[in-house]
């Protein structure tokens, strides 16, 4: 007994002695910056800010690859912090939000075939899926599985919800989904227009009760001139104009557009 | 000389179904309403539309040029008006396509400019079959779309030594190449000796299944013309004509995994229906404006083999098979192994296309997916030697890096694992969605 103690003890010195000198002969020179930006990053490893994950983004800031504002979920807060670590005055960052383009849910959008198989958006959008629409939602939550944040999920009617509270704007959502359906919208703006649809305006209204029919009555009545025609079949608000007046809100015949800040529009984007 | 080959790695025995349409002659399926012409239908780039909407054009008139080397034209198949050029859902890219909208005036009437190239080959050069098979937009008729004036180009440092005609057919239900075979022997010898004479290939052998005795005496009559041509029949195993696979039973030779290619074992192959296009075109110069389409199933009244003009919609192959026989389960562009299901039948027909399946409801039952018991039959079965249940379970964790490990990029999509896996697990569906997110990676990196 006491000499297995004696032993293991001694071992157990003798190879502590190696680590600690080893610890110190091959020590690599970090500098300590790193970890004090890694201590204040989200540590959510999004992927936002196009680093492999917080670890890589502060090492980045520290060599001067990225600005002190990389981090997109941690906001003005961080990029303060970041900043004063750096010993640099930075930018703030412009606060995202993820919006849904698309309210195509079972009510209102047309399935024309069941699916089955995969239970996943990308798979499904290999057969084209189950709605009439080919650009709109797919229904099965690819995004809210990518959400570092847990800042989305499924409506009983099949769309994503964005938790507006929630949600950073890391943009994990917009490179999970397969159609390229969910934008970012700075947070404070409210209009939205919530089709991606590129189908001409009569083969719209033959799936869907609320797409883009491309009437351009947004376009006309814009105070602001902030909505254009994409590829002359789809109404894109440009969000660096827009004033969230609400004209084309009224206006829309097929309610695509939608301003947050409405009661009825909880529903629809919360 | 006939040869007769059993051995195959991997495989599965399907029911193969044939007998619903292997004895309906080939007809014509007439003039739809409207043909949609997608300008990709082949590998490659999408070729240029020459015409405008309302242009009045003829058959066989090119109305989009090719662009790029890998790229083919593309030719009105009837005559009509062009509607408009829009795009449409393609449902073998899965994605809103171009296509050219034409709407047949009924008189289908030639372009002036169709003429023979040649009454024999003795008359026309292997550069001039080369050409007039890109004039023709003639693309591999098997299924991969590969246009065929590049096939017959390999590069000077891989010498081609055999030529492969696939009549096998392996793929259940569908017998659109058997028909063709048994009823256009002569015509698909021929295209076959071009093919041939175009690549400078000396040997050619014929490959066909065993369960079409008919089109093997059929060729065997027709290729009797010829020196220098074999036949091969080989056992009745699904999939058997994949194009590795046949090159491995009938020669014996491995293809390297991808990039590689046949030609890297010094072989091509050609499907029946590419040589039949190819002869067509030299002998009536008629470009590659139709093809056969099988369309069958259980839930069709009438099981046919048409002769279609690429651009016919669905819906209207349909109702000349007589329409549905009960309440339709699923309808599936291609065979029940490695087809596409439909979510619409507005698509149309395009030149890869070999048949539409409808199932029955009670056919197309869905079973839950059950968790993966390791029981390694997706394994046995693997034609390629990969292990499908591995790369399933990394691409449905979204581990898409650790499914190229496993070499998902390697398979070739026959279905044999989804088939056999006894916990109904749809693997290929996962495998395709790992290739397709490997392959824009891939293309992003080259990119940047």
């Amino acid at each position: 007994m006491l000499s297995a103690i004696v032993t293991l003890g001694a071992a157990g010195l003798v190879f502590g002695g190696f680590l600690a000198l080893a610890a110190q002969k091959f020590k690599v020179e970090e500098d300590p910056k790193v970890a004090e930006i890694l201590e204040v990053l989200p540590g959510a490893n999004c992927g936002a800010c196009g680093f492999p994950g917080c670890a890589g983004l502060a090492s980045a800031i520290v060599k001067g690859e990225a600005p002190c504002n990389a981090c997109i979920p941690g906001g003005d807060a961080v990029a303060d912090k970041i900043a004063s670590i750096m010993g640099v005055v930075c930018e703030g960052v412009e606060p995202m939000v993820a919006v849904v383009c698309c309210q195509g849910d079972d009510d209102r959008a047309e399935l024309v075939a069941q699916y089955h198989g995969v239970m996943d958006c990308h798979a499904a959008n290999q057969l084209g899926g189950s709605k009439g629409c080919p650009y709109g939602c797919l229904g099965l939550g690819s995004c809210v599985r990518a959400c570092p944040f847990d800042a989305m999920y499924m409506s009983p009617e099949g769309l994503p919800v964005v938790i507006k509270e929630k949600c950073t704007g890391c943009g994990a959502c917009v490179r999970a989904c397969p159609r390229g359906i969910i934008d970012l919208a700075p947070c404070d703006k409210h209009v939205h227009i919530l089709c991606s649809s590129y189908d001409k305006g009569p083969q719209v209204r033959k799936y869907c009760r609320v797409g883009c029919i491309a009437c351009r009555i947004c376009v006309r009545s814009c105070p602001q001139e902030a909505i254009s025609m994409d590829r002359d079949t789809l109404a894109k608000i440009d969000y660096s104009i827009c004033d969230n007046c609400g004209v084309c809100v009224a206006k829309c015949p097929m309610k695509t557009i939608v301003d947050t800040r409405l009661p009825e529009a909880e529903k629809q984007v919360s | 000389m006939i040869t007769i080959i059993k051995k195959m790695i991997g495989g599965v025995s399907v029911p193969d179904k044939k007998e619903l349409s292997e004895s309906s002659p080939i007809e014509f399926a007439g003039l739809p309403g409207e043909l949609i012409l997608f300008l990709s239908q082949h590998i490659g780039a999408p070729s240029v539309p020459l015409v405008k909407p309302k242009d009045t054009v003829k058959r066989g008139q090119v109305i989009a040029e090719p662009c790029g080397f890998v790229s083919v034209p593309l030719h009105a198949p009837t005559s009509g008006v062009i509607k408009a050029i829009e795009p449409r859902y393609h449902p073998g890219q899965a994605r809103m396509c171009e296509a050219i909208i034409l709407e047949p005036d009924g008189k289908h009437e030639p372009a002036e400019e169709l003429s023979p190239a040649a009454s024999d080959l003795d008359g026309i050069s292997p550069d001039e079959i080369r050409e007039l098979a890109r004039q023709a937009g003639i693309v591999g008729l098997g299924g991969a779309a590969f246009p065929t004036s590049v096939k017959l180009a390999p590069p000077e440092d891989k010498p081609i030594d055999t030529y492969l005609l696939n009549g096998s057919e392996c793929e259940p239900y569908l017998t659109a190449d058997h028909r063709l075979m048994l009823e256009q022997a002569d015509k698909v010898m021929f295209g076959f000796k071009g093919l041939m004479k175009a690549a400078g290939v000396r040997r050619g052998i014929v490959c066909i299944e065993d369960n079409k005795p008919d089109a093997i005496e059929a060729m065997k009559q027709a290729l009797s013309a010829y020196d220098g041509l074999e036949l091969a029949v080989l056992s009745t195993r699904y999939p058997r004509g994949g194009e590795k696979q046949l090159i491995q039973a009938v020669l014996g030779r491995e293809v390297p995994p991808p990039p590689g290619l046949p030609y890297d074992v010094g072989v091509l192959v050609s499907n029946v229906g590419t040589a039949y296009a190819l002869a067509d075109a030299v002998l009536t110069g008629v470009p590659l404006v139709e093809r056969v389409v099988t369309v069958t199933g259980e839930g069709v009244a009438k099981p046919s083999n048409f002769r279609t003009l690429i651009g016919t919609p669905v819906s209207y192959l349909i109702e000349k098979a007589g329409g549905f026989k009960g309440t339709p389960g699923k309808v599936i562009l291609g065979g029940p192994m490695m087809g596409c299901s439909l979510r619409s039948l507005d698509v149309p027909v395009f030149k890869g296309a070999s048949g539409i399946l409808v199932l029955t409801k009670e056919q197309a039952v869905e079973e839950p997916i059950l968790p993966c018991v390791k029981c390694g039959k997706c394994v046995d079965v693997c034609p390629m030697g990969l292990q499908p249940l591995w790369i399933s379970a990394y691409a449905e964790r979204e581990l898409m890096e650790e499914a190229e490990t496993f070499r998902a990029m390697d398979c070739i999509e026959c279905g044999c694992c989804a088939y056999i896996c006894p916990a109904k697990r749809p693997l290929v569906q996962w495998i395709k969605m790992a290739k397709a997110d490997i392959s824009s990676r891939r293309s992003a990196q080259k990119k940047s």
